[in-house]
């Protein structure tokens, strides 16, 4: 089966565009958008919060957009297993949300991030990294002030037991060091799933990096592997 | 009606990286006995019932629920009757 792909537009979001085009265009499935007031998911069998600014970051990334009326249905899609990515602000919005464990802080360098990055993946049995070869470092952009990740230590511990840590900040030979991480998140961690491995947050955009015109196509490796497991 | 003062703080445990560069700021201006700069956010409003436990436990789910994160931040408030100041 083919997956329909819905994204989610929050008022001040601003990925909304890339991650349809990347889906439309490049991976070539169906998309469509849902307007963050609505609360029909228009039968979608993946959720996309885009990234963006929703609600201008007022108060905390996030924190106003987690109550839009269209929440309450991806909240209830994803406890029923239905697969949902949030990226960048998608993140911050699923982590308010409690969707996923831990919070967005500052930027340890205080300054807005936004250059590609590497990245590492650290759990490959994932819906959204099955397709990718185990040695390979993906080059994805970041673009976010807030994306220094943080969680206390029993959490860390809990997202290392149950292999919840999906991407990491990495050289772009796959060396961890703090160096590398251009936020100063715990553990140099860029994305995360929740336990049951259906809600995917992560700080870099899969989705600007799908189109060879743009110069990477590393992005386009996640929607793989998400279309071939719905496929297969 | 009531006034409310609320004051959103950040846990001790966690960084402030916005705290430590406005420091930064202390120490060129020559402030050098200042450490440990924490930034919190203050919010103020009404709440419009003269039922002062009502008042209390909507606050209370306003702070828990939206204006702080609980997983990184303490909030306090006061409460206090808005027309007892009177006037304009």
């Amino acid at each position: 089966m083919k997956p329909k792909f819905g994204v989610v537009v929050f008022p001040g979001s601003n990925c909304d565009h890339d991650a349809y085009y990347a889906l439309k265009k490049i991976i070539g499935a169906e998309v469509t958008f849902l307007w963050h007031k609505e609360k029909e998911l228009q039968n979608s069998d993946v959720i996309i919060l885009p990234g963006g600014f929703s609600y201008g970051d007022y108060l905390r990334s996030g924190a106003i957009a987690r109550f839009s009326p269209i929440m309450n249905s991806v909240y209830e899609f994803a406890e029923k297993g239905g697969t949902v990515i949030g990226i960048c602000n998608g993140f911050q919005i699923l982590l308010e949300a409690g969707l996923l464990p831990g919070v967005m802080i500052r930027n340890k360098s205080l300054q807005f991030v936004c250059k590609d990055i590497y990245l590492k993946v650290e759990n490959k049995e994932t819906v959204f990294t099955r397709n990718i070869e185990p040695s390979k470092i993906l080059k994805v952009p970041v673009a976010h002030g807030d994306g220094n990740y943080f969680a206390d230590e029993e959490t860390l511990n809990s997202l290392i037991r149950n292999n919840q840590i999906v991407f990491k900040y990495t050289s772009a030979n796959g060396e961890t060091e703090e160096e590398f991480n251009p936020n100063g998140s715990t553990m140099n961690i860029a994305g995360i799933i929740n336990k049951n491995g259906n809600v995917l947050g992560m700080m870099p955009h899969p989705e600007r990096a799908c189109d060879p015109v743009l110069g990477k196509t590393d992005g386009k490796l996640v929607f793989d592997s998400l279309l071939n497991s719905f496929l297969n | 009606m009531y006034k409310v003062k609320v004051l959103v703080k950040r846990r001790p445990s966690i960084l402030d990286p916005q705290g430590k560069a406005v420091e930064k700021g202390a120490f060129h201006l020559g402030l050098t006995n200042i450490k440990d700069t924490r930034i919190g956010k203050y919010i103020e409003f009404m709440v419009d019932t003269g039922d002062k436990a009502a008042a209390e436990k909507e606050v209370n789910d306003y702070c828990y629920k939206l204006l702080a994160n609980p997983i990184m931040e303490d909030y306090e408030f006061t409460l206090e009757p808005a027309d007892s100041e009177g006037g304009n």
